[in-house]
C-alpha cells in the first residue's frame, strides 16, 4: 500500500513536471539547411524566408490553406478611379524590436529597397512604378499598368525600419562583389513575433518571443532554437533521441518508420510544387535521338502515347512511398485555375500507346536522353528512373543523364535538353505564373523555363492579357481556356504534386504550410 | 641547409599554385553558382547581371589571376551562400575541426599502440584473433556507416551521447572551444571515435608488425639472456624501437585526418571546415571551395615540408650536396 502511494506520488510529480516542461515552451526545430542571410531582401529562397518570417513581417501573408491574409497591412484595394494603383491601409500601434514605430515611411523604404538593383526580390516588383506614403498609415503603390494580382507578390517582401537601416548603413542590399558584408546580414530589427537572440551560422540560432508584438493572441512557443542538420539520417536520429522537437525536412523513406514510432507523429500536406516532364517542340531533329530526320516529340500522338505509358499511381506507390498526389495538370491544387477536371489523368493503356507510336511512324520506338536533377526535388532521380522503365515498355529507349541541380537548371534555361524533369512552385497562387514561364513562347522576360521551346501565338496573346485584365471573372475564363489547350496539346507531362511531411513529438502539432514556411506561432501544445 | 629549405619552399609554392589551378578548372564543371544563389523565380536577365557583377563572365585566366592576386593578400572574397568573408568563415570553423582531429589522433595513437603491443606480445591468444578481426571491420566499413551506427546505438537506443553538433562552446576570444563544457566533451566522443577508427587500425597493425619484427632481433635475445624483466624488454627496448615509423605515420596522417574529416563532420553536423566545404559544394559556393582547397593544400605542404626538414636533420644520406656523396 505504501508503495502504491509512493508510486502515485511519483506519477503526480511526473505529470507536474511535464506540465512545467510545457510551460517553458522552447521548441528545437531542425531543418536540412540554414537561412542564407538575415538581410530580408537579399535572397529569394524558401528556407531564408521561412526563418525571416519569425523576425520580420510582410504586408500580407498566407495562412495554411494558402489564402491571403492581413499582416502589417489591414486592407488592400485598387484605387477607385485608378486601376493601376494599389492602396494599402497599414496596421497601427506596431513597433520594431528596437522600439521604433512602424509607419508608411518604413513600407515605402522597404519596397524601394526590395526592388533596388541588388535585391533578389526585385522580379516580384518589376511592375511597380512608384511607392508613395499618403499619410502615416496609408501607402499607395503605383503600377506601370493594371496589375490585379500584385498583392500576391508581397508575401515574402519584409518590412525594415527606415531609420535603423540608415543608421546602420544598410540602405542598399548586400553586394557580393563588394568584398565585405553588410550589417543587415547578421543583425535584425523587425516587427515580427520573435527577436533574434543569437546566431551561429550552420550551427544554431536562438529566437525569443517579442513581448511587444501587436497580435492579441500570444504564441505558445516562447523560445525557438533553430538547428540545421544536413545529414538526413542524423536529423531523424536527433528526433528519435529526443534532442530536437520538430524535423521539417523528413526523408520520404523514413516517414513510415517514424509514424509507427511511439512518441513521434508525422503531419503531411500538399506542397505548392508540381513535378513534370518537358520535351522539345519544333521540327528540328532531337540531339540525342536515333531519329535524325524528324522530332518525334513534335507529333501529338507520340506525346499521348507517352502519357498513356506512364503509370503515375505506380510512381506514387513505389518511388514516393505514397507521399505524392498524382496529377494530370502542371498546376498545384491551391492555385487559381486548378480544377478537378484538369487534374484527372488517363489510365495506363500500353496497347493504345504502342498503336499511337506505330501510327506516328515509330513502331519500334526511338531513343532519347532524359536529363534529370538528382538533388533538388523529392526522389527526383528515382522518378526519372521509373519513367525510363515505363517508356521502355512501349519501345522508347531512354538514356538517363543525372546531374546536380546547379548543372541541370542551365540546360533547361539554355534549351539544351530534349527531355527533362523539372518542378514548379507557384508563389503567386495564380496560373498566370505557370503560363508566363512555362507555356509562353520564349521571348524577353516570358518563357524563361520553357525548356522545350513550345510556341503558340494564340495562347501567347491570351497569356499576356492576364497581366492587365482587371475583370476577375473574365480573367478566370481566359485561364480556363489556356489550360484546356495546354492539357490537350500536352505541352507538359505532369506527374504529381509533392507532399510535405513534418515529423514532431506527439505532444505538439505544427500544421503543414503549403509553401513550406511554417510559423512557430502556429504551433500548438496538445493537452 | 638553407639552400635545401629554400628549394623545398619554392617547390611548395609551385604545388600550391598547381592546386589552385586544378581547383579552378574543376570549378568550371561543378555547375552554375548563380542557379544555386537565386530562386527559379529570378529573371534570366537579372541572373546575367549578377554573373557580370561577380566576374563570372570573364575568361578563366583572368578569374584565376584575380583569385591568386587576392589570395596573396589573404583575401578570398565573400561567400556566395552566406555573404560573409570567406577567411573569417574558415577561421571560425577551424577550431572545431582541429579539436576533432587532435582528439581522434590521440584516440588512434593511444588505443592503436596499446592494442598493437598486446596483439604482438600475445600472438596466439583468442583475444588477439578477435581484435584483428574487429580491426578488419574498422578498416573496411565506410566512415558514414560507422557514424550512423554509433549514433543509433549511443544516442537513439541508449540515449547516452548527443547525436549531432558540438554542444556548448566557450569563447576564448580567438578560439571557440567545446572542450571546457560537459556537453561539449560528450559531443566530441562519437565523432572522434568515428574519425579515429581507420587510423587506429592502421597504427595498431603497424605497431604489431614492427613489434613482431623487433622481438625477433638479436638484441632482444641478448636482453633476455641477460635476464632483464619482460617489462623492461618489451617496453624499454622493443616498443621504443617500433615508435619511430609510428610517429612518422601519425604525423603524416594528421593532415589526412583534417582533410578527410569531411564525412564525419557531415554525419555528426560537426561545425568544422569539412562540413562547411560540403555545404559549399552543394550550392557551388566557389570562394569557399577555393579557399578550403588552398587551406588543405597548405596543411599538406607544411607537414611535408616539416617532415622533409626533419629527415634532412636525421638522415645524412639525404644531404645530396653535402659530404655524404663522398661515400
Amino acid at each position: 500500500m505504501r508503495n502504491a502511494i509512493k508510486g502515485l506520488g511519483v506519477a503526480l510529480l511526473c505529470t507536474t513536471m511535464l506540465v512545467s516542461a510545457a510551460a517553458a515552451e522552447t521548441i528545437r526545430w531542425a531543418r536540412a539547411s540554414d537561412a542564407l542571410t538575415l538581410d530580408p531582401h537579399s535572397q529569394n529562397q524558401g528556407v531564408t524566408h521561412n526563418f525571416a518570417h519569425h523576425i520580420y513581417e510582410t504586408l500580407v501573408d498566407r495562412d495554411v490553406d494558402g489564402n491571403l491574409q492581413p499582416r502589417l497591412a489591414l486592407s488592400w484595394e485598387l484605387k477607385a478611379d485608378d486601376p493601376t494603383t494599389w492602396v494599402f491601409k497599414l496596421r497601427e500601434g506596431v513597433t520594431f524590436h528596437d522600439g521604433a514605430t512602424f509607419t508608411a515611411e518604413d513600407v515605402v523604404f522597404s519596397l524601394d529597397r526590395a526592388r533596388s538593383e541588388k535585391s533578389n526580390m526585385r522580379q516580384l516588383h518589376v511592375d511597380v512604378d512608384q511607392v508613395i506614403a499618403v499619410d502615416d498609415y496609408t501607402v499607395e503603390v503605383k503600377m506601370k499598368g493594371p496589375s490585379p494580382l500584385y498583392p500576391n507578390n508581397l508575401t515574402n517582401t519584409f518590412i525594415m525600419d527606415k531609420t535603423w537601416s540608415e543608421t546602420n548603413n544598410v540602405v542598399e542590399v548586400q553586394d557580393y562583389a563588394a568584398g565585405e558584408d553588410n550589417f543587415a546580414v547578421r543583425n535584425t530589427n523587425g516587427t515580427g513575433p520573435y527577436k533574434l537572440v543569437s546566431r551561429e551560422v550552420d550551427v544554431r540560432s536562438v529566437m525569443a518571443i517579442n513581448e511587444n508584438h501587436w497580435a492579441a493572441e500570444k504564441p505558445a512557443v516562447t523560445e525557438i532554437i533553430y538547428l540545421p542538420i544536413a545529414d538526413a539520417a542524423t536529423r531523424v536520429a536527433a528526433l528519435l533521441s529526443g534532442e530536437v522537437d520538430i524535423v521539417q525536412d523528413v526523408p520520404v523513406q523514413d516517414i513510415d518508420r517514424l509514424s509507427s514510432t511511439a512518441g513521434i507523429k508525422i503531419e503531411t500536406g500538399p506542397e505548392n510544387r508540381v513535378i513534370y516532364f518537358g520535351y522539345r517542340f519544333g521540327d528540328a531533329p532531337l540531339k540525342s535521338s536515333n531519329v535524325t530526320d524528324a522530332n518525334p516529340f513534335n507529333d501529338p500522338r507520340v506525346r499521348e502515347a507517352m502519357e498513356l505509358a506512364i503509370d503515375r499511381d505506380a510512381i506514387r506507390q513505389v518511388v514516393m512511398r505514397g507521399q505524392s498526389i498524382p496529377t494530370g495538370v502542371a498546376n498545384p491544387p491551391f492555385v487559381n485555375g486548378w480544377t478537378e477536371e484538369l487534374n484527372a489523368y488517363p489510365a495506363v493503356d500500353l496497347d493504345r500507346a504502342k498503336a499511337l507510336l506505330a501510327e506516328a511512324g515509330y513502331p519500334d520506338g526511338f531513343t532519347v536522353t532524359l536529363d534529370t536533377p538528382n538533388n533538388r526535388y523529392v526522389n527526383d532521380e528515382a522518378i526519372s528512373q521509373a519513367v525510363v522503365g515505363m517508356l521502355g515498355r512501349i519501345g522508347i529507349q531512354v538514356t538517363l543523364a543525372s546531374r546536380p541541380v546547379a548543372q541541370h537548371s542551365p540546360l533547361v534555361t539554355a534549351n539544351e535538353t530534349d527531355f527533362y524533369l523539372l518542378g514548379w512552385g507557384v508563389p503567386t497562387f495564380d496560373s498566370a505564373y505557370v503560363f508566363n514561364d512555362l507555356v509562353h513562347t520564349k521571348d524577353g522576360s516570358y518563357g524563361a523555363y520553357n525548356g522545350g521551346l513550345y510556341s503558340n501565338p494564340e495562347l501567347d496573346e491570351k497569356i499576356r492579357s492576364l497581366g492587365t485584365e482587371t475583370d476577375l471573372e473574365k480573367r478566370n475564363a481566359t485561364i480556363a481556356e489556356i489550360w484546356k489547350v495546354v492539357k490537350e496539346d500536352r505541352v507538359l507531362l505532369p506527374i504529381h504534386n509533392q507532399v510535405l511531411a513534418y515529423a514532431m513529438k506527439d505532444s505538439i502539432t505544427l500544421p503543414v504550410h503549403p509553401e513550406n514556411q511554417p510559423l512557430m506561432t502556429s504551433l500548438r501544445f496538445n493537452n | 641547409m638553407l639552400a635545401f629549405i629554400i628549394r623545398r619552399l619554392a617547390q611548395s609554392v609551385l604545388v600550391m599554385l598547381f592546386v589552385a589551378l586544378i581547383a579552378f578548372v574543376i570549378f568550371r564543371y561543378v555547375g552554375d553558382p548563380i542557379t544555386s544563389m537565386v530562386g527559379v523565380e529570378t529573371r534570366l536577365e537579372d541572373q546575367e547581371i549578377m554573373r557580370d557583377r561577380l566576374g563570372l563572365n570573364d575568361p578563366v585566366v583572368i578569374q584565376f589571376a584575380r583569385f591568386i592576386g587576392n589570395a596573396l593578400q589573404g583575401e578570398f572574397g565573400i561567400s556566395y551562400r552566406l555573404q560573409q568573408p570567406v577567411t573569417e568563415l574558415i577561421l571560425s570553423r577551424l577550431p572545431a575541426t582541429l579539436e576533432l582531429a587532435v582528439a581522434s589522433a590521440l584516440i588512434a595513437l593511444v588505443f592503436g599502440v596499446v592494442l598493437g603491443v598486446f596483439t604482438a606480445l600475445r600472438p596466439k591468444s583468442f583475444v588477439t584473433a578477435g581484435i584483428m578481426a574487429a580491426s578488419l571491420v574498422g578498416v573496411s566499413l565506410p566512415t558514414f556507416l560507422i557514424g550512423i551506427g554509433l549514433i543509433y546505438v549511443f544516442s537513439v537506443e541508449l540515449g547516452w551521447l548527443p547525436s549531432f553538433g558540438r554542444g556548448e562552446v566557450v569563447d576564448l576570444g580567438w578560439w571557440r572551444t567545446g572542450l571546457l563544457t560537459e556537453s561539449g566533451l560528450k559531443s566530441i566522443i562519437l565523432p572522434a571515435i568515428t574519425l579515429s577508427l581507420f587510423q587506429l587500425t592502421l597504427i595498431m597493425r603497424l605497431v604489431r608488425a614492427e613489434m613482431l619484427e623487433v622481438l625477433r632481433t638479436e638484441y632482444i635475445r641478448f636482453a633476455r639472456a641477460r635476464g632483464l624483466t619482460q617489462r623492461a624488454i618489451n617496453f624499454g627496448h622493443a616498443l621504443k624501437n617500433t615508435m619511430v615509423p609510428v610517429i612518422t605515420i601519425t604525423g603524416l596522417q594528421l593532415g589526412s585526418v583534417i582533410a578527410f574529416a569531411i564525412v564525419t563532420e557531415t554525419v555528426f553536423q560537426w561545425p568544422g571546415v569539412g562540413s562547411l566545404f560540403i555545404t559549399s559544394v552543394q550550392v557551388v559556393d566557389v570562394p569557399v571551395m577555393a579557399a578550403y582547397l588552398m587551406f588543405i593544400a597548405l596543411v599538406f605542404v607544411l607537414i611535408n615540408l616539416i617532415v622533409d626538414i626533419l629527415y634532412y636533420v636525421v638522415d645524412p644520406r639525404l644531404r645530396v650536396d653535402g659530404g655524404a656523396s663522398g661515400n
